[in-house]
């Protein structure tokens, strides 16, 4: 079973910057303060084991517990695979009231292997949830025994949803992987070139758009954790050269205790944004080079990247020239969290976009001072958040559209503002230099469409309402902060 | 006449059902001026929510009580009453509606002496009423519990009063959409009635845009109307899982009361507007004789694609029901049937058998149909075994203007014809290409 210890462990997480700030006043607490009844939005710790693992995608994922947790988010993500669907079913004991009573333990080992028998998954993993925790079915007892009896690897994941915040329960989904997969085989051949991509979930397929230029550069990502994993590659991402993690904290832990237990060093990085993308592949390249004992290897590398990165870019500044005509000077206001406030500010500048003001919700003060850096001095800076604050903002700065998580889509849209969904359930990949021209493109066509006049124009019978000027005035709206989880 | 079974199995594979606390949601959304509260822990709220902004592509508003590991022990009182505090402070609504989860339904919280005490500390929260309805995940599915708090709502807020013989009490259940409710209120107000709907999805969740921000729902039926319901002279209850609601307010104030199965094909709409003129004295409206004529002809043009089609379908109980009625009215005949809940229509259904089950049982038993009906999740499924989706129920992701589609009245049941018969008759054109394909 977790213990307080665990979570304690997981939110002091040492390799986060949240928790390198402990100055004082300094300490940032995102991680460790409380969702507040009445104001939280976002999901819980059991949503975010879920993310961070159902990317997997030829395991079983089952979830033991009532109706509510399986049954009302099953197949609403939007990670997808190049084989394997099995990840895509929607397994869960769905608990009935006798089994609250009497416990679930059985039927979990029954469930394990009735998959086992209809589906021959490559693994099943686990997943508790608050009722479960509360009832005390033994869950790490009932993997094991039923791992013994099909021969087949079940991992159980302790992250039931009260203990804390989807953040939180990605940490406990990336130790589910330390303490259960990783290690547990070995790679056909090693290369000096191997890396894992950790905090990837191939979102609406946005790894894809990245994956060719690492092969174009000889560089194999041997493991990917999670978007498109098969098990098998996690079980032997222990043999990589370098961990990169992309654009998220959440599986620092990963990377961190690999570099502890393994050696593998890691380094943070962001595909958004032409700079972003080109300074991963040279950070990757060099990182790699310094483990190459060959030097001239280590320059052909170099050399390598820095050919791709001209040709990519000189590619990508033909394309995007018409739309960075029609895109420049606009002004938008970013809602995101972390790392992707900064990363996507700096893709929005490639594109001539001027960002006007960003929240830096679950930045880290490092987060911080890039965005500061990239906003300049007009830009503001959001600390807290909500659907009242986020269309004042709007507002304040005459903006002409915000860009945020789907979650806040319709307080933009029902206010007649253009937006741009950058977050987990969207269906445009806008990573890479790829995903760049399809970033540009979903901004000019989310801003020039032909529809912001017609809704906004009041009726003719109406001339005098004005009621857009109203829009803004309600004082009396809702303050409670909305949580967007990235 | 239908036999139910419920296959032994230990795991539900790509679950049809839903949460209770999430029909209790979706009814409570029906009121004005309502922000639902879940009390449970945060992701309870956070996959109620994603699902009814994903199908009627609206904001919601969804309340948690945040239940941490620590608060479950020791008793979700405090969390309660911070998050009521919170919200009247805050979203300043004109009415609550709490609901439980599988959560604090283990941990066993009393609610109802929750409610009473917080009430006893806290005189500001007067004025609002706070509808509980209890709503454990691991009972029942989302159309028990729409049932539940529209039963609650009834049961705490109408009060007595003098008779007012024009008002009639509409009771829509969860197999509604607020595009079928409008539709309703426009017949039924034909009639010279008026109309109370408990709960109104046809006015708040129809996709307006409303002129400013609102925390809360917008629109929807009013604390003021719905205390007005004691005084309504009948009650429709639309849909058998509304029949309880329907009973309580019977009890409660002697308003007698019928239930509509279904308000789709030729004769349920003919049953449903006889009803209307004989409680209103007003004869059919002349707008409606004439629909009538062009349902008929509809059905001429339509019968050629229903007829000896086999159908299987993955429903909720009251969906289910009208959906097999009006099928069979066209000829179609019903090959599986897989439903979310127990109901007593279950067994009233005119075919052999129906399945309390996942779609895993639904895959199986749909191999061999002409066309699959059911939510977005038997999209796969429709993929894996080459067979044609007509969509209803909830969730429907991948399809635009859930929230105004239409399935009642003689409209909607066009609407419907015309839906589905397409679907048989493109089926049916890609069918001949094939044969033909090579000549």
């Amino acid at each position: 079973m977790n213990t307080q210890k665990k979570v304690n462990e997981l939110l002091n997480e040492s390799g986060c910057e949240h928790n390198q700030q402990k100055k004082g006043e300094k300490k940032n607490k995102s991680c460790t303060q409380q969702a507040q009844p009445g104001a939280a939005q976002g999901g819980c710790a059991f949503d975010g084991a879920m993310i961070a693992l159902v990317p997997i995608t030829d395991a079983a994922h089952l979830v033991h517990g009532p109706i509510a947790c399986a049954g009302n988010s099953w197949g609403s993500r939007g990670s997808l695979s190049s084989g394997p669907q099995l990840y895509k079913m929607g397994f869960t004991t769905d608990m009935t009231e006798n089994d609250v009573i009497f416990g679930g333990e059985k039927k979990l080992y029954k469930a394990i292997l009735e998959i086992h028998q209809r589906y021959n998954p490559t693994a099943v993993f686990v997943y508790a949830t608050c009722v479960t925790a509360l009832i005390g079915d033994d869950i790490n007892a009932v993997c094991k025994a039923a791992a013994e009896k099909i021969g087949t690897p079940v991992v159980p994941v302790i992250a039931p949803g009260f203990i804390g915040s989807k953040n939180l329960g990605n940490r406990f989904g990336g130790e589910a992987l330390l303490d259960y997969v990783v290690g547990t085989a070995e790679p056909e051949f090693t290369t000096p070139y191997d890396i894992n991509l950790i905090g990837e979930y191939n979102i609406a397929g946005e790894m894809w758009g990245v994956l060719p230029l690492f092969e174009k550069l000889g560089i194999r990502v041997l493991s990917k954790i999670t978007g498109d994993a098969r098990y098998e590659e996690i079980r032997y991402a222990h043999r990589a050269k370098l961990n990169v993690m992309i654009c998220s904290r959440a599986l620092l832990n990963m990377a961190r205790k690999m570099e502890e237990q393994y050696g593998i060093p890691y380094i943070e990085e962001s595909f958004y944004g032409i700079d972003d993308i080109n300074r991963c592949l040279r950070n990757v390249a060099a990182k790699l080079g310094e483990s190459l004992r060959d030097s001239s290897a280590s320059r052909d590398l170099q050399e390598r990247t820095e050919k791709l990165i001209a040709e990519e870019t000189a590619a990508l500044d033909i394309a995007l020239a018409p739309y960075r005509a029609r895109l420049k000077g606009k002004r938008v206001v970013l809602y995101t969290g972390g790392v992707k406030s900064w990363s996507i500010i700096s893709a929005a500048k490639d594109l001539g976009i001027e960002v006007v003001a960003t929240s830096t919700r679950k930045s880290t003060e490092e987060d911080k001072a890039k965005i500061k850096r990239l906003l300049g001095t007009e830009g503001m800076m959001l600390e807290k958040g909500n659907a009242q604050e986020l269309l004042r903002l709007v507002k304040d700065t005459n903006a002409d559209m915000l860009i945020a998580g789907g979650r806040n889509q319709y307080t933009a849209l029902k206010a007649r503002i253009p937006f741009l969904d950058i977050n987990q359930e969207r269906h445009h990949p806008y990573a890479g230099y790829v995903g760049m021209l399809e970033m540009a493109r979903e901004l000019y066509e989310a801003l020039y469409s032909p529809i912001w006049d017609q809704i906004r124009k009041p009726a003719p019978w109406d001339e005098e309402a004005g009621t857009l000027n109203n829009f803004m005035s309600a004082d009396e709206m809702f303050s409670a902060s909305i949580e967007e989880v990235f | 006449m239908a036999i139910v079974t419920v296959p032994e199995k230990s795991v539900a594979v790509n679950p049809l059902k839903q949460s209770q606390a999430l029909g209790a949601s979706l009814a409570f959304l029906g009121l004005k001026g309502m922000i639902p509260l879940f009390h449970g822990s945060q992701g309870c709220t956070a996959f109620a929510k994603v699902v009814l902004v994903r199908h009627f592509r609206e904001a919601i508003p969804l309340a948690t009580t945040a239940m941490t590991e620590v608060t479950t022990i020791l008793g979700g009182e405090e969390n309660v009453e911070q998050a009521l505090l919170t919200l009247v402070e805050k979203a300043k609504p004109e009415i609550i509606g709490l609901c439980t989860t599988g959560l604090t339904e283990t941990r066993g919280d009393d609610i109802e002496r929750f409610l009473k005490d917080i009430r006893d500390r806290h005189r500001e929260l007067d004025h609002i009423p706070v509808i509980f309805a209890p709503t454990p995940d691991f009972k029942g599915a989302l159309q028990d519990g729409f049932a539940t708090a529209v039963e609650s709502i009834v049961k705490e807020i109408p009060q007595a009063g003098g008779i007012r013989s024009e008002q009639v009490t509409i009771l829509a259940g969860s197999a509604f959409t607020p595009g079928d409710l409008q539709e309703i209120k426009e017949i039924v107000t034909a009639f010279g009635l008026e109309p109370i709907f408990v709960p109104d999805l046809g006015a708040s969740l129809d996709g307006h845009l409303e002129d400013n921000y609102t925390p809360v729902t917008g629109s929807g039926t009013s604390v003021k109307q719905l205390r007005q319901v004691g005084c309504s002279a009948f009650t429709i209850a639309l849909g058998e899982s509304m029949r309880g609601a329907a009973k309580i307010l019977d009890e409660r104030f002697n308003i007698p009361y019928e239930v509509f199965g279904e308000l789709t094909g030729l004769e349920a709409v003919d049953e449903f507007l006889q009803a209307l003129s004989i409680l209103s004295s007003n004869p059919v409206p002349e707008k409606y004789r004439r629909q009538r004529r062009q349902l008929q002809d509809a059905m001429l043009d339509t019968h050629f694609y229903f007829g000896a089609k086999r159908v299987s379908l993955a429903l909720e109980p009251d969906l289910l029901w009208g959906t097999v009625r009006f099928l069979q009215s066209m000829g179609t005949q019903i090959h599986a049937a897989v439903t979310t809940t127990r109901s007593p229509l279950l067994e009233k259904l005119p075919i052999k058998s129906v399945t309390i089950g996942d779609l895993e049982d639904f895959e199986e038993l749909a191999v061999g149909s002409d066309l699959l009906i059911g939510n977005s999740n038997v999209g796969a499924i429709a993929k894996r075994l080459s067979i044609p989706l007509y969509r209803l129920g909830l969730p429907i992701y991948d399809r635009l203007g859930n929230g105004l589609f239409t399935k009642v009245g003689y409209r909607g049941t066009m609407e419907l014809l015309f839906g589905i018969g397409n679907l048989f008759l493109e089926a049916e054109e890609e069918r001949v290409k094939h044969f033909f394909g090579d000549v």
